[in-house]
């Protein structure tokens, strides 16, 4: 039986055994292999064989030849810093927009009334259907997709925000109040670095969302970016653009969370000292 | 609803009122362009008489249920194997990590030209969609349940199936159905997005419609009738969630 | 023998480094005796105690129970923890009846076997709650009635009134040592008290500072009924305490 024994799960739970660094960086690389390996067999076997258009399931090596092909025809860059520069302002306003709202409201009873219960009334509709509303007002151009960034994005942002605040214990204040903290101080020094873990959790939720919207932006009405890459690609049926493209997006989200990490670990020192 | 809600719900509405009315007296902006409240009540009850907003809807859920129910029925499969199998959870982890930072609505067109313009790219794509996030969900709450727990069970004569059955399924049940609103509610998300793209029904459609006849108060009908739907089956969610875990309410009574 | 520890060792890998926690440890348990464990703290104690309980392998040596090793956990050594484990989605019924639905009893004998412990605990008037809403003190009575009612023939208790208020841990202290006289289990019991182990034992085993070893051992002749005050009592808590400090000054060197 390979599932863990019953003297495993006695010592160390369902997680197994901990594992030294190098024997974990084994397994992940050897799964990644697997996976390439897999992939690489089954779309060598379709060319070969021809059970359906092989087009339909281009191998990795197919993806990256059509990936190098845009970057020498120097067009790949140009969709990159399309969707790129789409996601940094609609983000950042979102950004901005939620923390200072949520900062606020959570400090601030009378404004957490007004502005909590209207948000818990539009974040149930799913985005994406408000899309088309934002066409329609600001027409196709830049204006729509970045302001649509900016709607999706700030509302787990300023809910995450608000309850960063809400959570903060209220001796803390009291002790700090003890310690002749003013109320500025108060902001700086107490309630700012006891919000920021959920902050940053907001923004990582927040990056993660601006990559997964901007691709149907794109899809919609767009000249340029990776979504369009990939929509273009299925009207002329290059499957290797399509899957290239999105492993690119793949590539900008995990890039975006690294970055957000790197953040925490800058400023969350305090949670996890060595 | 609390009273808060409600006070919100009518405070939205007056403020919506006053400026789609406001708007259409001053001529800030095209009349069309701001739908009052009145407008997108016409539509609404246009929709439901000539039976369109019904079948759009009944379309939509169809697809969400058929394309939920099975990621969920694999969710939880492989969830819990990955869990209690060490090998399996080494060799897969990464292998979703990798695959878990793609927007998956940049596979939509894929699932196009994989399965067709039908309902099969539609279902399969929801299925991809909300499968990743349940199955990491699943596999965290069950590797959760604590060391304690099993050893208490095997201390009183439990063996390998009864820590299963009545140990580890019940503990990691909470984490378990929360993973399951979480995929619903994306679910619903990405529908949207699927029906943008090459449908002729659904409530994506509808509101895609609504752009290309230029008809904002469609839009607006669409987008409230699916906040509805969402919050509906959310608040059913939750209220079979605090029955079925009345043990974990500290003020629950017996 | 009731209990036969043989030359157990154990060892930990953290971090690529080796630690050993207990070293060479030889201890017997008579049937029917109730011995605790003192040490300092990092010593070993819970894990000589994981190990009888078949919840950690020895690096070295052997437990036997009944003269049989030990495998694994089992039905015949219950176990009670600091942490009052119980299964927080089952009622205490439900956690007192846990092994006896293992064994598949019918349940007219669980009912019965269920309403005899909570009564012997006083816990008969909170059968239907759920343990979040239970007190810790209930709780650890809670967990001792569970592990009673699978009548196991030993018991095995990792600091079990460790996170109590000082009342609270005499009061169950208390009914400890009366139920004992009852039931009459062979007992290992992990403290970090001394007057609770003087108040309990039959035997006082203090270990040494990590890697643990048996360092001495007291028999405590006073009566099944013990006075905190006695003057007999004290003066077996000021030898053990003697002991035992200078095992935890040794950690702090
Ligand atoms: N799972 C583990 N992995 C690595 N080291 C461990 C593990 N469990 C215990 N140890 C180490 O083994 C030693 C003994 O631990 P143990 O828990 O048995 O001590 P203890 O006597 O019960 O202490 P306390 O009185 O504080 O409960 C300690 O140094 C501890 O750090
Ligand atoms: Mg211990």
């Amino acid at each position: 039986m390979f599932l863990s024994s019953v003297p495993e799960m006695m010592e160390w739970g369902l997680r197994g055994a901990s594992r030294s660094r190098r024997d974990a960086l084994r397994w992940r690389l050897a799964s990644l292999a697997v996976f390439l390996a897999l992939w690489s067999v089954a779309g060598g076997l379709v060319e070969l064989t021809k059970p359906f258009n092989p087009l339909f399931l281009p191998a990795p090596w197919v993806v990256i030849g059509a990936l190098l092909d845009l970057a020498r025809k120097g067009q790949l860059w140009v969709h990159v810093a399309a969707t790129l520069e789409r996601v940094a302002v609609g983000f950042s306003a979102g950004a901005v927009l939620a923390l200072a709202l949520g900062l606020l409201a959570g400090q601030v009873r009378a404004v957490r009334n007004v502005v909590e219960p209207v948000v818990e009334l539009l974040r149930p509709i799913p985005p994406l259907a408000m899309l088309p509303l934002f066409i329609v007002w600001v027409g196709i151009g830049e204006g729509s997709k970045v302001g649509f960034i900016t709607y999706a994005t700030f509302f787990p942002m300023f809910v995450t925000t608000v309850h960063g605040v809400a959570q903060i214990d209220g001796r803390l204040l009291r002790a700090a109040q003890s310690l002749g903290a003013r109320p500025r101080h108060l902001f700086f020094r107490v309630i700012l670095p006891a919000a920021l873990p959920d902050v940053l959790t907001g923004l990582r939720l927040g990056v993660a969302l601006s990559f997964f919207v901007i691709v149907i932006s794109e899809f919609v009405g767009a000249e340029n970016g990776l979504g369009y890459l990939i929509n273009d690609g299925r009207n002329f049926f290059l499957v290797p653009q399509m899957l290239g493209a999105a492993l690119l997006l793949g590539l900008l989200g995990y890039a975006g969370n690294g970055l957000v990490r790197v953040l925490e670990r800058r400023v969350l020192r305090w949670q996890h000292p060595r | 609803m609390s009273r808060t809600r409600i006070l919100a719900l009518v405070g939205v509405l007056v403020v919506w009122a006053a400026v789609s009315y406001g708007n259409r007296m001053l001529g800030v902006m095209a009349p069309a362009l701001l739908p009052t409240p009145g407008e997108v009540a016409t539509v609404f009850a246009e929709t439901v008489r000539d039976g369109s907003l019904p079948r759009h809807v009944a379309t939509s859920l169809a697809r969400v249920a058929v394309g939920f129910g099975l990621a969920a029925v694999a969710a939880l499969a492989l969830g819990l194997l990955a869990a209690m199998c060490v090998p399996v959870r080494l060799m897969v982890e990464p292998i979703i990590e990798f695959v878990r930072p793609i927007p998956p609505l940049a596979f939509l067109p894929m699932f196009l030209v994989w399965f067709g313009l039908g309902e099969g790219s539609k279902v399969a794509f929801i299925g991809y969609t909300t499968f990743f996030p349940m199955f990491v969900a699943i596999a965290a709450a069950v590797l959760r349940v604590d060391v304690t727990l099993l050893r208490a069970a095997a201390s009183l004569g439990a063996g390998h199936l009864d820590l299963i059955r009545r140990v580890i399924l019940p503990a990691a049940l909470p984490g378990i159905i929360v993973a399951l609103r979480l995929g619903f509610a994306l679910a619903l998300f990405v529908i949207v997005g699927a029906e943008f793209m090459g449908a002729d029904a659904g409530l994506g459609h509808l509101i895609m419609e609504g752009r290309t006849f230029f008809v904002p108060a469609q839009i607006v009908m669409g987008a409230l009738v699916l906040g509805l739907l969402g919050s509906i089956v959310n608040a059913l969610l939750l209220a079979t969630e605090r029955r079925l875990f009345r043990w974990r309410e500290a003020g629950a009574t017996s | 023998m009731k209990i036969r520890v043989r030359g157990l060792s154990r060892t930990f890998v953290a971090q690529g480094r080796e630690t050993p926690a207990l070293l060479d440890v030889d201890l017997e348990v008579a049937a029917h005796e109730f011995v605790c464990l003192l040490g300092p703290s990092g010593c070993g104690k819970s894990t000589l105690l994981n190990i009888v309980a078949g919840f950690l392998r020895p690096t070295a040596g052997e437990v036997r129970v009944d003269e049989r090793p030990v495998t694994g956990p089992g039905a015949d050594r219950g176990v009670v923890f600091q942490e009052y484990v119980l299964f927080p989605w089952l009622t205490v019924v439900g956690n007192v009846e846990f092994g006896l639905r293992l064994k598949g009893a019918p349940a007219a004998e669980r009912r019965g076997i269920v309403a005899r412990y909570l009564e012997l605990v006083g816990l008969a008037a909170h059968a239907e709650k759920y343990p979040v809403q239970l007190s810790g003190g209930m709780k650890q009575r809670v967990a001792i009635a569970r592990a009673l009612a699978n009548s196991p023939e030993i018991i095995l208790m990792d600091e079990p009134f460790g996170a109590l208020d000082a009342q609270t841990r005499e009061v169950l202290q208390d009914e400890l040592g009366r139920i004992q006289r009852v039931e009459h289990k062979t007992v290992l019991f992990v403290t970090h008290s001394i007057r609770e182990a003087v108040y309990l034992a039959d035997r006082v085993i203090v270990m040494t500072s990590a890697p643990g070893r048996i360092k001495q051992v007291f028999t405590i002749k006073l009566p099944e009924v013990r006075d905190r005050f006695a003057p007999e009592f004290t003066h077996y808590e000021s030898e053990i305490t003697r002991v035992v400090k200078e095992e935890v000054a040794k950690v702090h060197e």
